[in-house]
């Protein structure tokens, strides 16, 4: 099930569970599926599950990209996410590992910084008080 | 001599509205490198904006045209084929307005509808090649001869490269990126890194080179761009970097005035350094931190740089 928003924000700054990379990378990738999906739901438009290239995030990312080209300012921040989860899931016990979830967690709060300004900007509301009719409404999805 | 070291020799200089306030230091350092590299940089004189994002939200073809007008400048004024522009905002509308004009019949009309009313010939895709301040350094005074002339160098110095979002977006503006062999790339640019890695940085993994800054929320969403040049600059201290070197004038600024906003309303503290390439690359050809404006930047990487005995 999708968490709030405000959840999302705040799993983002929490630590990463060390012992399952693997999970923590999934997670993280995950969090970026939920910060494209709030910026679709709130465009009234319904999150794709088609997957490009293998992921569904990349997919999601060029369903929100349609008709706002801006949107491709966080193209690269998606496809970092799969880089770094791709790193993680092949080599999990490469010593570079905490590193990297720590990079990837950067990102991914990338995203989800990037997403909540851009919902602003477009006068979709805020992720505070302002956006909680969007919010509301993704939580009932 | 390659193609390219010969076209870059001498270039048409567009610095745009940005170098010549809050990103002189851009200005003064590239200038100063290209003296040093004896490559020649001829000034466009009554240049105008390029059309950046205030007159592009309002009429993006007024903005193709604003942008037209300098290459038809460089072009019909004075006979250069390419024009050198360091600022990303100023690099990517001309190459938008190059695109335009060669693919777009309205924009045609409209720069030649506005250009006959302002009196000058109307710019023809293809005239001049717009090219960035990295493409200049790399291609007009090949790799090879850049580390022959690096003295002292940056000593290990652990670099973030940050290339902002416009460097490279959208992909179909730029149709010589992408193309393999020396090209640029668009999903992980690499100008920077080489350049830098060649005057003796250490170029760290950092996965957000392209990510947006928030420039251009600064105004009517400070707290957002603070957040994100925040995340910018602890996940380069995160990879390792002492600095982040720029090449953008609207990011640099950003982050640096982000920088002291995070520790004011967020008490975030963060140490990492912001320095354009460009004066990395001049302290390494072995100008003084004063000849490359190292003293106008707000961050104060004056400390780092004698410690490295890079200054």
């Amino acid at each position: 099930m999708r968490p709030s928003i405000a959840a999302l924000g705040k799993a983002l700054e929490a630590p990463l569970p060390a012992n399952d990379p693997c999970a923590a990378a999934t997670f993280l990738l995950q969090s970026g599926e939920y910060s494209l999906e709030y910026w679709l739901i709130a465009h009234d438009k319904t999150p794709t599950d088609a997957l490009k290239e293998g992921f569904r995030i990349l997919a999601l990312h060029r369903q929100g990209a349609q008709g706002e080209p801006s949107f491709n300012a966080c193209r690269e921040t998606a496809r970092e996410l799969v880089y770094y989860y791709n790193l993680i899931r092949l080599e999990p016990d490469h010593e570079d590992t905490p590193q990297r979830l720590e990079m990837m967690r950067m990102v991914a709060r990338h995203l989800y910084l990037f997403i909540s300004g851009k919902m602003e900007v477009s006068g979709l509301g805020e992720f505070c008080c302002a956006s909680k009719p969007i919010r509301l409404k993704s939580q009932e999805a | 001599m390659s193609d390219r070291k010969q076209k870059y020799k001498k270039v048409a200089y567009y610095h745009g509205c940005a170098l010549e306030g809050s990103g002189l230091p851009y200005n003064t350092s590239t200038r100063a490198i290209g003296k040093k590299l004896g490559l020649e940089l001829v000034d466009i004189k009554n240049w105008n904006c390029c059309g950046a994002m205030e007159v592009k939200n309002i009429d993006p073809e007024v903005q193709t045209y604003l942008s037209s007008r300098v290459m038809s400048l460089a072009h019909n004024k004075m006979g250069q084929d390419v024009v050198m522009a360091p600022c990303n905002g100023c690099y990517h509308n001309l190459k938008k307005a190059e695109y335009d004009i060669a693919h777009k019949e309205k924009s045609r009309e409209v720069v030649e509808k506005i250009s006959a009313k302002a009196d000058h010939p109307a710019y023809q895709a293809g005239q001049v090649e717009t090219i960035h301040a990295l493409d200049w350094i790399k291609f007009g005074f090949v790799e090879d001869q850049l580390k022959a002339r690096i003295k002292g160098g940056l000593k290990g110095l652990k670099v973030a490269n940050y290339y902002g979002c416009m460097y490279t977006r959208p992909r179909n503006i730029f149709p010589e990126k992408d193309q393999g062999g020396d090209s640029e790339s668009t999903y992980r640019p690499h100008y920077m890194d080489d350049l830098l890695a060649i005057a003796g940085a250490v170029n760290v993994d950092f996965p957000l080179k392209t990510a947006c800054c928030g420039g251009a929320h600064t105004l009517s969403d400070s707290d957002t761009s603070t957040k994100l040049v925040l995340n910018i600059l602890q996940a380069a201290e995160a990879a390792g970097a002492e600095v982040i070197a720029t090449e953008c004038p609207t990011c640099h600024s950003g982050l640096e005035m982000h920088q002291i906003r995070a520790l004011k309303r967020l008490s975030a503290h963060t140490n990492v350094k912001i320095i354009y390439f460009t004066q990395l690359l001049g302290l390494a050809l072995g100008l003084s931190p004063r000849k490359v404006g190292i003293q106008e930047n707000i961050s104060n990487s004056i400390p780092l740089l004698k410690a490295k005995k890079i200054a």
